[in-house]
Formats: structure tokens, sequence, C-alpha cells
């Protein structure tokens, strides 16, 4: 079995001369073809009958719907891998039921010993080089895998993000662009032919975390003091589903991840809003002074005021995102409510403290966050 | 079920098999070397990686003399396990006690080198990766060290009181095989930290 | 005449009073009651680990379920992960080899009770000492109480500023100190094996079982110890202002990552070589022939001995290490499957042309092939980095181990309970009974675990106490939890026939399964010395070249 290099390659696009970025395709066979239909039927199946919409807006999670290259070729060569190991299952598992079924002891032996055969070097040495065969061909796909995904070098057309992970929540900052925001990662849409991936360095503010976003691509970990590199290039629009996949602490379950995958405008419009300073609306300042003298600005920044705490997600816009405490609750009026009068009625555990503010000073608070679109 | 008659052939003549004092000890050295080999690796990791504080060039001086006590220790007590083998209880108990002389002078020189670096370099576990890994790793050593020697303190004692003679040479060549491996894991620990760290 | 009769010495059979009986137990250097202490330890955990799991799962049959808080859930995980690695499989499998290596190689004793002695209290204080964080520890945010940093406690999650107080060092303590008893025994088995067969056997005709346990002994000398280097480190780091994992000094928390696991994976190979064991000497007996390539068989245990020290970051292909040590770690990780796989060959050719007898030992010990055929086959899918970038730290992976410890390592364990109880008891386990809590385990346990694998491969991180309604993994988490409590009423008849049987079983004597080595040529129980003269042999099979003497395994071997 060998893998295809020329001709089968999924080219990315050549844009003035630099090198495109190629994953090679496995070699189509029937095999893989019916096994990839069985999958995902399968999988289909599964979510159907587990009563679960799966592609819905938003997205699954199902690794077998990917909809980036790295996660595309992360399900090719699983499949690989799954036709395999499946034929070795199937041979194994009848030779296993045949001898069980087939040398069964019956009242007829009482007594009489079978034939005592003590091994056979010619077998033992069949079943092992045909498993050293099996390994070779594995791992000769694995590497390619491996190094074009990891090593797949960075064209000038990509969005950098800087994700920096928290107990229990996503920075995302983009450096050439100047925006910071949290928990909803923004990317545009790329095309096949003029290719607009984005980069993600990984690193951590406390303990470890893991990027996730399945039908993006593989996860990787964000570690304190060892940055880490991953990039997407998601080739359909809509938002997609993740969460931290590395426990780190109490809130590691609610730390979502949601990617809003951007048509070109969408994308530039979002950005354009991002990089504005806060929206000052004048029916808020009692709300802001409420913000600005209970020490919420130690922890949040909202651009544009004196507020500029990094602890915390920062909350410029607030209201641009669907989402508060990383995905744990919508982002309704009483959501964000209750998350700052209590934020341990949504997310025991989260570090945000409780500010025990009155009733009118919590009202006006909200209103004041209400306004930052 | 079936009966079967315990009447085995004759025991064969000549089975000889491994002393078990000697393969426990070799098993506790392996063991031993598994723990020394992480704490060396660290402390290989972490050199060059302090953010602050004394480096190793600036701080550390050779110990030589020290290194010289403990692995002539290791003649010592080779010289103590043949004399009671042969039945020299006299030679034994003296070669015996040098070791110990040696050894408590190692881990004099050990406590000098530390009081020097805590209160002249301000060097501390604390202090930097340089001084964690440092203490660690030497600290670790000295701590068999005193081990070994609480052990040939106790053979000294009961030579003393004449109970060590040739019938225990099995078991003092057991406690020598620790002692050897002492001093080569303070071979090992010098090169990483006197030589290749600075 | 006076009433008072004279007693003879040694015709009243007195019963012991029980703080006798007590004190004989606790004050013991035989190696079969030692063994017998670890068994029964292993057992009270399984018990208290299963019931962390159940909470587990009940937490996790809904959506947004609150049964426990989210702290008790990551407590209960941490707990179950440790109890079961450290406070179950280990002890009971040193119990079965204490047990039976002495036996089974023709000697009296292990090469030093009173050190087996003490191996065995500290590992059970190392358990004791992990439980009673449950009263002493605090953790997280001084929340209280049992460590919830998981089974490897990841820097720099273990470190002082995220998990203050003492939970955190109940765990480190806990694992220190039974780590120090698992080398007392390991350097035990290997002085046993080494200088205590008796004449005759030469290490290449010792029972695969003794094999085995030397190789699985020698391992724990060269793994457990990282990690007790790793707990010093960890404890000076928390107590002496240490820097080793402090990432903000320069420290490294994939160095931390790498010690564990450099214990980490050769540890469960340390788990599944005496399941390996106990199979070799099963299903031979239950398909009335010789094991197939005892040779083979050796040198491919060997053969994963040393492999399974090269694999351990399998387990960090996630962490961000470069392409080409990803796939050093690919290539290690699918090599140890060969030798593994043709161990499956060998048992296979056992029982072909042999003639099955389907007692309960032999039916879980078929139960095992198939599962650890299939734990084995995820555990190739995921040697592959990328795959396993979209598989690591979610179900598929606690699918795949708890297929490998629970689908084969405790199967092992059942079938071996089966066919040695008879030895350490004299009465024979009930085979209704058996067959019983055989099928119901078999239905439990493919319930959830190979439903289990499906969520993983629909996005379900491990260690989440909730999850988001929406995703696909409800039912699927339903069935999962409904499987668990199957396998639980199974343990349950399981230590009833354990309890029942040893009162009104039948007798075994010394034979019941007319087996071959040396542990079946005496009484059941056997006596406190074992043999009344050291037996001498002359093959792999002594006894039956003693009930076969017109065709002995010596004439082939």
């Amino acid at each position: 079995m060998k893998i295809a290099e020329t001709g089968d390659s999924t080219h990315l696009g050549v844009e003035n001369g630099r090198r495109e970025m190629s994953v090679p395709k496995m070699e189509s066979s029937t095999v893989r073809f019916l096994a990839q239909t069985i999958l995902f039927l399968f999988w289909s199946a599964m979510a159907v009958w587990a009563g679960e919409p799966t592609r819905t807006s938003p997205h699954g999670t199902n690794i077998f719907a990917p909809a980036s290259t790295p996660a595309k070729s992360i399900a090719d060569l699983s499949v690989f891998v799954l036709v395999i190991t499946g034929i070795i299952f199937v041979v194994v598992f009848a030779l296993l039921v045949y001898s069980v079924v087939k040398f069964r002891g019956r009242a007829t032996d009482a007594g009489r010993e079978p034939a005592q055969v003590y091994g056979s070097t010619q077998i033992e040495l069949a079943w092992t080089i045909i498993p050293i065969l099996i390994v070779v061909v594995l791992f000769l796909a694995t590497a390619r895998v491996i190094h074009a995904i990891q090593d797949a070098p960075e064209p000038t057309g990509s969005v950098q993000v800087t994700a920096i992970g928290h107990q229990y929540w996503w920075e995302f900052r983009y450096p050439k662009l100047g925006i910071v925001t949290a928990n909803e990662l923004h990317i545009p849409v790329s095309d096949l032919s003029h290719p607009t991936p984005t980069f993600l360095e990984l690193l951590s503010a406390d303990t470890d975390h893991s990027f996730w976003v399945p039908e993006l691509g593989g996860k990787t970990d964000l570690i304190p003091n060892h940055p880490n590199r991953m990039w997407m290039d998601p080739q359909r629009t809509g938002v997609f589903l993740g969460q931290c996949a590395q426990y780190c602490g109490t809130q590691h379950a609610n730390m979502l991840l949601r990617v809003s995958v951007d048509g070109p405008e969408e994308f530039a419009s979002w950005v354009r809003a991002q990089q504005a300073p806060a929206i000052e609306d004048a029916g808020a300042i009692a709300g802001r002074r409420v913000f600005e003298s209970n020490a919420c600005m130690n922890c949040h920044a909202v651009d544009g005021t004196p507020a500029d705490g990094r602890f915390g997600p920062d909350l410029t816009h607030l209201m641009s995102r669907a989402t508060i405490a990383a995905g744990a609750a919508k982002n309704t009026h009483n959501n964000l409510r209750l998350w700052i009068q209590d934020p341990s009625a949504i997310k025991p555990g989260a570090l945000m403290p409780a500010m025990k503010l009155s009733d009118a000073d919590l009202d006006s608070v909200v209103s004041y966050m209400e306004t930052l679109r | 079920m079936s009966a079967v008659t315990t009447s085995f052939p004759n025991t064969a003549a000549g089975w000889q098999l491994p002393s078990r004092g000697k393969v426990a000890m070799a098993g506790l050295i392996i063991a031993e070397s598994a723990i020394f080999t992480i704490f060396v690796v660290a402390y290989l990791f972490y050199l060059g990686k302090s953010i602050t504080g004394p480096t190793p060039g600036e701080v550390l001086e050779t110990p030589i003399f020290y290194t010289i006590c403990l692995l002539s220790s290791s003649l010592t007590i080779h010289m103590a396990a043949k004399c009671l083998a042969r039945g020299i209880g006299f030679a034994f108990l003296g070669f015996w006690l040098l070791t110990i002389a040696l050894g408590g002078l190692f881990l004099y020189g050990t406590a000098e080198e530390w009081h020097r670096l805590i209160y002249e370099h301000g060097l501390t576990i604390s202090t930097n990766l340089f001084g964690t890994t440092y203490y660690s790793l030497v600290g670790l050593h000295g701590f068999h060290v005193t081990a070994g020697l609480v052990m040939l303190l106790t053979v000294a004692v009961l030579g003393l009181c004449g109970r060590i003679g040739i019938k225990q040479s099995g078991h003092i060549e057991v406690l020598s095989m620790y002692w050897h491996f002492v001093d080569a894991v303070w071979v090992v620990v010098f090169t990483v930290v006197y030589v290749l760290g600075r | 005449m006076s009433s008072n009769a004279i007693t003879i010495p040694g015709t009243q059979i007195q019963a012991r009073p029980w703080v006798d009986e007590l004190h004989q137990w606790v004050t013991t250097v035989d190696h079969k009651r030692l063994g017998i202490l670890y068994i029964l330890s292993a057992l009270l955990f399984l018990v208290i680990g299963g019931v962390e799991a159940l909470v587990m799962r009940i937490q996790l049959m809904h959506a947004q379920n609150n049964f426990v808080s989210p702290q008790v859930f990551n407590r209960m995980f941490t707990m179950h992960g440790t109890t079961m690695i450290f406070f179950v499989a280990m002890p009971v499998l040193f119990g079965f080899a204490n047990y039976l290596v002495p036996l089974m190689i023709g000697a009296r004793d292990m090469a030093f009770p009173r050190l087996n002695a003490f191996s065995f209290w500290l590992s059970f204080l190392g358990g004791l000492l992990l439980y009673f964080s449950f009263v002493g520890g605090s953790g997280l945010y001084g929340a209280g109480n049992a460590p919830d940093v998981g089974w490897w406690s990841y820097a720099p999650l273990g470190a002082r500023a995220f998990s203050p107080g003492h939970s955190s060092d109940y765990w480190t303590l806990a694992l220190l100190v039974s780590g120090f008893g698992s080398i007392g025994t390991a350097i035990n088995i290997i002085a046993t094996v080494l200088c205590l067969r008796c004449p005759g056997m030469k290490i290449s005709r010792m029972p695969l079982l003794v094999w085995l346990n030397l190789v699985m002994a020698g391992m724990v000398l060269i793994a457990v110890t990282p990690l007790s280097a790793a707990q010093i480190m960890l404890l000076i780091d928390r107590y002496l202002g240490g820097h080793f994992f402090d990432t903000q000094a320069g420290g490294s928390a994939v160095l931390w990552m790498h010690f564990f696991w450099i214990f980490g994976h050769p540890e469960v190979y340390i788990l599944i070589i005496p399941s390996f064991a106990f199979m070799s000497e099963i299903i031979p007996v239950f398909s009335r022939k010789p094991i197939f390539g005892y040779p083979v068989m050796v040198g491919a245990t060997v053969c994963i001995a040393f492999v399974s020290m090269s694999v351990w970051a399998h387990h960090m292909f996630t962490i961000g290490m470069n392409s080409y040590a990803n796939s050093f770690f690919a290539i290690t990780t699918m090599a140890v499957g060969v030798p593994t796989g043709i161990k499956i060959f060998n048992w296979i050719g056992t029982m072909w042309g042999g003639r099955i007898q389907f007692k309960t030992p032999m039916l879980f010990s078929i139960a095992f092939l198939f599962q650890f055929l299939v734990a084995g086959l995820t555990g190739i899918i995921q040697s592959s980095a990328p795959v396993d970038w979209q598989l690591s730290l979610s179900y598929f992976v606690v699918a795949h181990f708890h297929y490998v410890i629970v689908g084969g390592i405790l199967f092992a364990l059942f079938a071996a309970f089966y066919y040695w109880y008879p030895k350490m008891t004299g009465r024979m386990l009930s085979e209704r009974l058996g067959k019983w809590h055989f099928w119901l385990f078999l239905i439990g346990f493919h319930l959830t675990f190979d439903v289990m694998h499906i969520p993983g491969v629909l996005g379900m991180p491990r260690r989440i106490y909730t999850y988001e309604p929406g995703r696909g993994w409800d039912t699927l988490n339903l069935i999962i939890s409904i499987g668990a409590f199957i396998q639980a009423i199974a343990i349950l008849v399981f230590v009833a026939n354990l309890v029942i049987s040893y009162f009104k079983g039948a007798r075994a004597g010394n034979d019941p399964w007319d087996a071959w080595t040396l542990e079946w040529s005496i009484s059941s129980p056997p006596p406190a010395y074992n043999f009344a003269t050291v037996p001498t042999v002359a093959s792999r099979r002594p006894l039956w070249d003693l009930k076969h003497p017109e065709d002995p395994d010596s004439r082939y071997e």
C-alpha cells in the first residue's frame, strides 16, 4: 500500500511564487471509500439516534465532519488506520471464534488429552513479519501527515491570533489588527485557491489548557512557559464549537470555545467593530461609575476608558458575543445580571468574585455592560 | 480432580543459585540509579535556564579533596571486606573505621560547601533553578551517604563488640556493594555538577 | 472420681480466640498470607473506587446534571484513577505474585519474608493516607478535602499556587509511600526467582507466570522510581520553595509530564504483564495443551518490557513536541504492538487443536482475548499522532484504557480468582454464581465501554463534570451509566460468591483442574511450609511428567 504523492495532492494555491501548502491525499480505493461511507452513515446514525441534530447551526463537534485542511487530513488518516485495524480485528476475531467453536471439549473426550504441540517456528515468523510490515505502512502514512500539519509554512495572507489560556476563559489577541477579545474567536473563511488560514500562537497565563475545535483541527495544548503553534483554514462559514480539553481546575468543563468563521466582508466588519474603542453611551454613566469604583477595572479592560485590567476578559465589545463566562451561559440580560451578582451561581469555582453589589448598582452596571457593543 | 504423588526424583547435586543478598542489593542499586538519573536529567535540562541569581560558574568550587576522600573510602571498604573474608578481624575493623572516617569527612565537606553557598552567596534551594536542582541532586546523594554511614556505624559497633566474623562476610560484601554504588553516583554527580555544569 | 479429665496434649482441637487469629494475620511474614492480605485490601479499594465511578456516572447521565458539585466530581475522578491504579491493580497483582511465585518454583517462602510484610504494610498505609485526605486535607480554594488534580497532577496545577492546602500532598505522600512498598516487593520477587528455584528448575523451565512476574518486577525497579523522584521534586517545590515545575521561574511544566509518563507508560505494562501471566497458565490447562511457543512468549515479553520504556510521550502528542519527536514516539508505540500481538496469536495457537473446557476461568480468559485484541487495536489507532491530536484527552482514550484495564486486566484477574481460589481456600467457587458473574459483567462492560468510544469521536473531552446538551453525547452517556450499574451488580455477585463458597463450596482437593505446575502438587490450602520435601523438576510441566510418565515433556524440551 503506497501513498500517492503527486497528482492527487490537495493544493491550496500558489501566491506570488510562495510555497504552497499541500497535504497529499490518500490513494483512493474502493475499500477506503466504502469505509468512509460506512463511517459517515454510522456516525450520522449515532447522532440522529441519540436524538441530537448533527449539522444544525452551530456545527457539531464530530471528528469525521472536518471543515479545515488539518482536520480533513486527520480524518482521512483515521479512516486509513481504521480500515487496517478493522481488517486485523476481523481476521483475529474470526480465528478466535473458530478455535473456540471447533476445539471445544466434548463429553466423549473424557480423560484423553489432545496432541501436545509446543510451537512452530514458521508460524511464529509469519505472525511476526506481517505485523512488522503493517507497522511500517502505518508509520509512513502517519509521518507524512505529521510533517504536513506541523511543518506547514505560514503564508503571508494568514491571520495571526495569540490565544492565552486562563482559568476558565480564553483570551484572544490579534496583534497585527490591534484587537483584544475573549472566548469567541472570529476568523475568515479560507478558499483553497486563495488561502487565508489562521495561525494561532498558544500561551497560558496559569495552568495547562488545550484548544480543541474538532471540526477545525486536532487539539494543541496551552502550557505556561511553552508557546505552541497551530493553524486552521476553515472552508465553510458558520459557528464551530469546541472546548478546553486539558483539565485545568474546577471549571474546566465550562471553558467552551465558539469559533465563528466569517465570509470576507463579515470578517472585515467584525474587525473594524472590534478595533473601535468602547461606545460611549451617556445613559450609562451611572453604571460606568459603579464599574470603575468597585474594583471591576482591576481585572477587566474597556478600551478607551481607564479600565485596563488583564486578569479577566476584555469587556470592550462584550455585547458582540453570544455567550458569557466562556460559553457557560447565553449572553442575555438575566444571565449577565446573575453572573455579575454571583458568578458561582452559573460557574461554581470560577475566579471572579461576587462583588456583593446592591440591586441598584447591579442594575446600573448591567445597563452599562449592555452598551458595550 | 487428580491426585499426584509428591515423590519427586532425588535432589540434584551441584544446584547453585546466586546469593539473595547480592541480588537484592543489585535490584536496589538499579532502582536508586533510576531515581538519580531523573535528578541528573533535571539538573542538565535546567542548566542555563535560571532567570535570576548566581550561576554555577560564579559560586561553585570543585571539591577535589573531599571527592578523593569518598573515592578512597571505596578502596578501604574493599580492603575491609577482603580482610573479613580471610578472617583477619583486626584489619577488617581498622579499614572499616577508616571508611567511616572518610565518608564522614566527605559529608563534612558537603556541609562546609553548603554553608559557604548559603551564607556567602545567598544560594538556597528556592533562589533559582540552579539552586533547586543543585541542592536536590547533591542533597539526595548526601542523604544516601548518610544512610550508608548509619549502616556502616551499626556494623562498626557490632564489630567492636566482637559480633562480626567470617560468617558475616557475605552481609559485609552486600553492604560494600551499596557503598561502591554511592561512590559511583558521586562520580556522575561530580562530573555533571562541577565539570559539565560550569 | 473427679470430673476433671486429664487432657492429653494434641488430641484437643482448640478454636483460637479471634484476637489471636487477627494477631497472626497482622504479624505474618508468610507469603501466602501476605498474598491474601494484598488481595483483600485490593478488593476493599476496588469497591471504594467503584463507588467513585458510579458517582461520576450518575452525574454524567444527563447534560447539565447537578448530582454532585464540580469540586466533588473532580475529586472523584482523581481518587478513582489513583485508587484503581495504585491501590487495586498493583496490590492485587503483587498479591497473586506473592502467593504463587514461591509455590511455582518449589520454594518455601519469598527470599525476604520480613521485607515482604513491610512492603505490604507500606502499600496499605499509602491507601489509608490517600483516603485520610477526605477528612484531613483541603483542596482548591480551601474548599476541603481529597485531591482534585487528576491522577497525573500535571504541573503547574499541582503547585502550591493552584492547589493550596494539603489535599495534593496526601496524593503525593500516598504514592511515595506505596511506591517504596512496590520497590520492596519487586526486589523480593527478583531475588526469589533468581535465588530460590528448586533443583532442576532452570530459568528456561520456569512457569510463564514466574517469568512474567520477574520481568514485571524488573520494570517496577526502573519505572516506579521516576515517579518517586518526581514526587520528591514536587514536594520540594511545594514545601521548600523549589522551582522544578515553577513556570514563573523558568521551570518546565512539560518536564513533569515527561517524568510522569516515563513512569506512567511502563506502569501500564507492569499491570498487563502479570495479567498475561495468568492467561499463560490458565488457557493451556483449559485447552489441555501446553502453551504454544514458550520461548517466543518469553522473548515477546522481554521485548515488550524494553520497547515500552521508549513510548511514553505518546501520552504527550498534543503538548507541542516537534514533528520528529512525534514521529519517533508514534513508531515506537506501533512497534510495541508487534510482540503484544504475537502473544495473542500464541494463546490462540494454544487453544487450536485442544479440547477446550468452558469452566469459569476459561470464560473470562476467552473474553480477555477478544477484549484485549480490541484494546490493543484502539491503542494502535491512537499511536498515529495526528489521529491522536483529535482523540487524545477525549472519551475515546478513557474507553481505550478502561478496555485494557477492565476488559483485559480485570477479566484476567477474575479468571485467576476462579482458578486459584480453590488452592488458597480449599473450596471451589460456585460455577453457577461464576457464570452469572461472567455474563452480567460482560454485558455491563460492553454496554459501557464499547459505547464510550463514540462520545470521544464526537468531541467529548474527559474530566468534565458536565457537558452541553445538543452535542450528541446525551443518550450515549446514559447508556454508559446503565452499563456501569450492571457491572456493579456483577461485582456484588462475585463478592457473594467469594464469601458463600468459603463456607459452602465443594472441597477442592490438591488439583481440581488437572493442572501441571508445582502448586497443584500440594494440599489446598497448602501447609505453612509449602513443600515437605523440596521438589526436583525435569521439565516445564513437572506434574504432566508425573501424570504421563510414558510421554513426559522432558523428552521434548
